[in-house]
């Protein structure tokens, strides 16, 4: 990880690391130990005093209803967004892959979502489904549905996952194709010889040599539907209706900025960084692995 | 040719690949469509619900409105020229301020042995495992100690840190070649010399990689920015427009704010589509 040939001067290495490192502490360290710090103390109702309670702030919330709620729509929001992320965008990497004209202006013209914010696509999916001025808001009504986002949460809920997983497919497009275009042709040759149909040659190769691929993107996702997705939310529903699509991240921005109940708030952020921790870890080892073979 | 032997351009496949290929950019392009026909025609026109499914002839008065006012007869708006103008600041010295210092922290880990060494490097390698709405609130409480609550350092400062941006520095020093360091040494060439004249120019097109992927990471930032500032002048643009929905009445100026967004996503847009070669380089590195 380092030269054989280095510079010998003593100062001048901590100068430059100095900016960053500087940084790290102050907006890195700094506020994880003070989540941490703070997780661990209670404050009373009037705010005057605050004790030391240990884990009674993970206690209370890993008991707290509202909280085992938020688990639950996250993890359904998550998998939803993760599903219909990838299979489209690996549908697409597979016509894309095909010897076709103009397959450099379709990739184009299918990547450029992922430049879009989060919250300018929770806009651009509200303006379609509104229930009185959207386009597709106005079908679903004269189609006989009761579609009213704002009152319904199912319906807040698939909206938020269409916006989200909208913005994603161009990404994992991207990988998916790159990781289609690094299989050797001669494999798939080989198969096509021995007989394999188009479906046999990709259940049985293509989608094999894709997996360290597929199983990247599965982190990478899941990572997007847990932390990105904050401004989708808060731009189309807010949590609401009622708390039908608050999230994890979600609420931890609610109890912390808007019920200012930092200890509840700091304990939520440390088992999200336990949680990311943990994805990271899982994904830094799958890759290394992935170098190996 | 081999690549026939594997149907891979056999007829009926490649239209069904067409059709596909097709069906997939008109599910992408139908929600921009939508909102540039919405900032085409007037908002009392969307507000009955009339919207058709063609441009009107409203769009430089509904632009230059957005633009220079953003107010409408609803919405009390921030111009757009003034908030695409924060934006701009902010996602440029975010992409900027990130490289810099990576760049330098990257330099200094490679090409240097000093005590310490391994703690900097695990210390800038651990912050990837911190997105910043993780440790969202404590943060706050850090920049609004520091008094920079408001401001645009408090808005730009807390982002510049990346493991992302070091790790592919230092991945790629590595692979430049000892010979060029011994030369450079020989010609009695220190340290920064050789950083300005050897290495910065043959990371040029890391630098590009990682730029387009910085700067779409800063100009999309929501949560952030939407903590930290308060005043009027210092509203960006994706915070913008969402105030401007507020609770998604349907009487809203909606060609205004239909405007506004369209307004929001070209300069992220034109940065991938033109500098897409970089862009799809800049997505693949920084994940290895």
């Amino acid at each position: 990880m380092q030269k054989r040939v280095i510079f010998p001067n003593k100062i001048l290495p901590y100068a430059l690391l100095a900016p960053q490192i500087a940084i790290t502490v102050l907006f890195f360290f700094l506020p994880a130990g003070q989540a941490i710090w703070q997780s661990l103390l209670m404050q009373d109702a009037f705010g005057l005093r605050v004790e030391f309670v240990w884990f009674e702030n993970f206690a209370r919330i890993l008991k707290d209803p509202n909280y085992l709620a938020a688990i639950k729509t996250t993890v359904v929001f998550s998998s939803a967004v993760t599903v219909l992320a990838m299979a489209p965008a690996l549908l697409l990497a597979l016509m894309a892959d095909r010897q076709i004209r103009a397959a450099d202006t379709f990739k184009t013209l299918i990547v450029w979502p992922y430049a879009v914010a989060p919250a300018v696509a929770a806009v651009l999916w509200l303006f379609m489904f509104h229930p009185s001025i959207g386009v597709v808001g106005q079908l679903l009504i004269q189609m006989g549905v009761k579609w009213n986002y704002a009152l319904d949460g199912n319906q807040a809920m698939l909206l938020v996952i269409l916006a989200s997983a909208w913005k994603q497919v161009s990404y994992n497009f991207l990988f998916f194709l790159a990781g289609l275009q690094s299989i050797p042709k001669s494999i798939l040759e080989a198969a096509s010889i021995d007989g394999a149909s188009a479906r046999t040659r990709f259940w049985t190769v293509i989608f094999p040599l894709l997996s360290p691929t597929t199983f990247f993107l599965l982190v990478v996702n899941v990572v997007y539907a847990f932390f990105d997705t904050f401004g989708t939310i808060d731009a189309l529903t807010k949590g609401g209706p009622g708390t039908s699509t608050v999230t994890l991240i979600y609420r931890v921005y609610v109890d912390g900025n808007n019920n200012l109940n930092f200890g509840a708030s700091a304990a939520q952020s440390v088992i999200l960084m336990a949680v990311v921790i943990a994805l990271t870890a899982v994904q830094f080892r799958y890759i290394e692995r992935k170098v190996h073979y | 040719m081999s690549t026939e032997a594997v149907g891979r351009t056999s007829t009926a496949g490649n239209w069904l690949a067409y059709a596909i290929l097709t069906l997939g950019v008109v599910v992408f392009a139908f929600p921009i469509w939508m909102a540039f026909v919405g900032s085409t025609w007037d908002a009392a026109t969307i507000g009955r619900g009339d919207l058709p499914l063609y441009p009107g002839d409203l769009f430089w008065e509904n632009y230059a409105q957005a633009w220079s006012s953003g107010e409408g007869t609803r919405v009390r708006g921030t111009p757009v020229g003034v908030m695409m103008l924060n934006s701009l600041v902010m996602a440029l010295a975010i992409a900027l301020g990130k490289i810099a210092i990576s760049i330098l922290s990257a330099y200094a880990v490679v090409y240097f042995s000093f005590p310490g060494r391994m703690l900097a490097f695990w210390m800038i390698f651990v912050t990837l495992m911190l997105p910043v709405e993780v440790r969202i609130v404590p943060t706050y409480q850090v920049v609004v100690d520091l008094g920079l609550f408001d401001s645009y350092a408090g808005l730009i400062v807390p982002l510049i840190a990346s493991a992302t941006a070091t790790l592919l520095f230092r991945q790629f020093f590595l692979t430049i070649p000892d010979e060029l360091v011994e030369a450079a040494k020989i010609d009695g060439a220190g340290p920064l010399r050789f950083f300005w004249d050897v290495v910065l120019p043959l990371s040029r097109t890391n630098i590009a990689a990682l730029f387009v992927i910085l700067f779409i990471y800063g100009w999309n930032q929501y949560l952030w920015p939407m903590l930290i500032t308060r005043s009027k002048g210092l509203e960006t643009i994706v915070i913008g427009i969402t105030k401007m929905i507020g609770t998604g009445d349907a009487q809203n100026d909606w060609n205004l704010i239909m405007a506004t967004t369209i307004l929001a996503m070209l300069p992220p847009v034109l940065v991938v589509v033109f500098m897409q070669r970089w862009f799809v380089k800049g997505l693949v590195d920084s994940e290895k």
